[in-house]
């Protein structure tokens, strides 16, 4: 039997001709696309910062740590926060259905779940702010309850929730539905119960894509405009959210300040999406080899 | 254990996978169940195991009735044909699962679950390995720990789905006869699937021939090669040279081609069956048949340099093969396109109105 040692293995190595590649069409295809990336991304993310550079630091720390500002910080991630996780377990749990059982309707439900990124968000939030108004449809039975959703932070968590679930439901359908059946099979012919397969054998091959999808959903919830002030009262220091501040600030037409704050949430996202990034390709690496 | 297979129906919507299966499978053996695909042979392995329900029939394990027991309840080692290794375990975890997850009672403590993985890897002499994850191992590697991880729950019964079926020639060789030493070793029960007919008779106790969802035989590989019951085991199990013609006055007759028979039917339609090495060549015909062909191939890798034959002033559906030794091949040095005669020595003779064939045997003059 032979036993090949991964160490054993001669290191690669790549020749000249061997580099050169066989479809044609590289340059253009990679020039256009740097091109219009450039154009509709990285020229406006460089103005931005640009535009809050032109401040001078004092002044931009002034304005980003400005206590109304800070408050609509904590408002947005921690309602972001609320949202995304209500996806992850949702959107996993709509994947999952989607993807596992047989049922007629499938495909219109399947096709709903895009509905959040298809409806302007506008139109989401009146939605949901009349939906969730004291004498609304749900609101009526809610308020009952003791609770309160429209013009409050918890309205923000259900508009951002919204708007961003498809994120989840769409990052972990595919994997869900790559999932070997054998792999559950062996766990069951094993002895392994239900609930054991789903903890030890679906999850750890899911919640690199629940993440993925979960931090997706977490940062659209963060720049999140339309959809969360109809809904979310906008009153200072309590429900007024972060593009709310930034629409504010160009009201007033504090262009800097706008920027600034701007620039804030935009490195907050960025980092984010990095980070999952680079976490995500050790986890895969692993599962993959490489 | 034995496993009893009673009146096994199976539908898959409209299909009929498996036609009243009727088959007990004995105790301590290795039994092979082979056929082309699509002839219910891996349905039929997933029942035992209870990954499938059959519609009707009943399946035992030494006698005590299983139909309705979940699959992880009925205790067998069941081996995927790809592996179906949990990615994100490590190979010492992988073959760890079926003990760690035991409920609490039945479940061994940790040093004990160490040494019997420890134990299970030495047994599949993949030891070095145990902290690697799956995606770092060969394909052949691969199959030896999800071997080892289905005997890790000492299973009587052991399932294996074409276990050597995604891996190259070589390897496939070498794990064929590292199971058949496991097996000797320990005894278990074990039916595999394989469409591959040399597999299944190296390495099995009995075989069991599918076809259509339907039991064609089931025999000793000796028996299964040497006296096929249907006219599909004859094609399907090695090669095998067809003389299809009428018989007249015990002369079986097509084109030029003619065989005297000892015996047989008279005025029908009827198929001779000849293995390669139940056919001779000759220079010339012999007086008691007369099969001219031409030499269209010949093939000098392996034991035997095989020549393919084409039929010369008859017809037949595929070319003939026929081996011969090295030694008379070199001494003859017979070319492409060379006319010769086959002589049978033993051949089996399936009349159109008979299932069962009749063997027969010329005298060498």
């Amino acid at each position: 039997m032979a036993t090949t040692d991964l160490s054993e293995r001669p290191a690669k190595k790549l020749s000249a001709a061997a580099t050169k590649r066989v479809l044609p069409g590289f340059g253009l295809s990679l020039g256009i696309s740097l091109f219009f990336i450039s154009l509709v991304l990285l020229l406006p993310i460089s103005g931005l910062f640009i535009r809050a550079a032109g401040m001078g630091w004092e002044q931009f720390w002034f304005v980003i740590t400005d206590p109304r500002v800070v408050a609509s910080y904590k408002v947005t991630a921690l309602a972001a926060l609320a949202a995304s996780l209500f996806n992850c377990v949702f959107g996993l749990l709509m994947a999952w259905v989607l993807v596992r059982y047989e049922f007629p309707g499938k495909r219109l439900l399947d096709a709903i779940m895009d509905l959040p990124f298809a409806l302007p968000t506008a139109v989401a939030g009146i939605t949901l702010a009349t939906l969730f108004a004291e004498n609304g449809w749900y609101g009526q039975y809610l308020a009952d309850l003791g609770i309160e959703v429209a013009f409050t932070p918890l309205g923000i968590v259900v508009a951002m929730a919204f708007t961003s679930v498809p994120f989840v439901v769409r990052t972990v359908q595919p994997v869900l539905e790559e999932l070997a059946p054998e792999d559950e099979e062996a766990a069951m012919s094993l002895g392994a119960s239900d609930m054991t397969v789903f903890r030890k054998i679906l999850f750890p091959a899911l919640w690199p894509a629940v993440v993925t999808g979960g931090a997706l959903s977490f940062a659209r919830s963060l720049g999140e405009y339309g959809a969360v002030i109809f809904i979310a009262g906008n009153s200072p220091y309590i429900s007024e959210v972060i593009s709310l501040m930034i629409f504010v600030r160009l009201e007033e037409y504090d262009f800097p300040a706008a920027s600034a704050i701007a620039a804030v949430v935009m490195t907050v996202s960025l980092l984010l999406l990095l980070a999952i990034n680079v976490w995500q390709g050790r986890y895969l690496k692993r599962l993959h080899g490489g | 254990m034995s496993i009893e297979i009673q009146g096994i129906n199976k539908f898959f919507d409209n299909f009929q996978a498996l036609h009243d299966i009727n088959l007990t499978i004995p105790e301590g053996q290795l039994t092979a169940l082979l056929g082309p695909s699509g002839s219910g042979k891996t349905t039929l392995l997933r029942i035992i195991a209870g990954l499938e329900t059959p519609e009707q029939g009943r399946i035992g394990f030494s006698g005590k009735d299983v139909t309705n027991l979940h699959v992880r309840d009925r205790r067998v080692g069941f081996v995927f044909q790809h592996y179906a290794l949990f990615r994100h375990m490590t190979v010492a975890e992988n073959v760890a699962f079926g003990l760690n997850v035991l409920p609490r009672k039945e479940r061994p403590g940790k040093p004990e679950i160490r040494k019997r993985v420890d134990g299970l890897l030495e047994m599949v002499q993949l030891g070095h390995l145990a902290d690697r994850y799956p995606a770092q191992l060969s394909g052949g590697q691969k199959q030896r720990i999800a071997l080892a991880r289905a005997m890790a729950m000492r299973p009587e019964i052991l399932l294996l789905d074409e276990p050597f079926g995604a891996l190259d020639a070589k390897v496939r060789k070498d794990l064929r006869r590292w199971l058949r030493n496991l097996h000797d070793e320990l005894h278990f029960t074990s039916v595999f699937v394989t469409h591959d007919q040399e597999e299944a008779l190296e390495l099995s106790d009995q075989v069991v021939v599918m076809s259509n969802g339907r039991i064609e035989q089931v025999d000793s590989p000796l028996e299964l090669y040497g006296r096929p019951d249907s006219r599909f085991v004859f094609e399907f199990l090695g090669q095998v040279n067809v003389l299809s013609g009428r018989i007249r006055d015990g002369v079986m007759r097509q084109g030029d081609a003619w065989i005297r028979l000892p015996e047989g039917c008279e005025n029908d339609d009827a198929q001779l069956y000849l293995r390669p090495h139940e056919v001779r060549l000759a220079q010339a015909a012999s007086d008691q048949s007369h099969l001219p062909f031409r030499i269209e191939a010949i093939n000098l890798i392996g034991a035997e340099v095989r020549i393919e034959l084409k039929p010369d002033g008859w017809d037949c559906e595929e070319l003939w093969e026929v081996g011969i030794s090295h030694t008379e091949f070199n001494a003859r040095q017979p070319q492409r396109g060379d006319r010769c005669f086959a002589i049978p020595e033993v051949g089996h003779l399936f009349c159109e109105h008979d299932t069962e064939p009749k063997t027969l045997e010329w005298k060498r003059r």
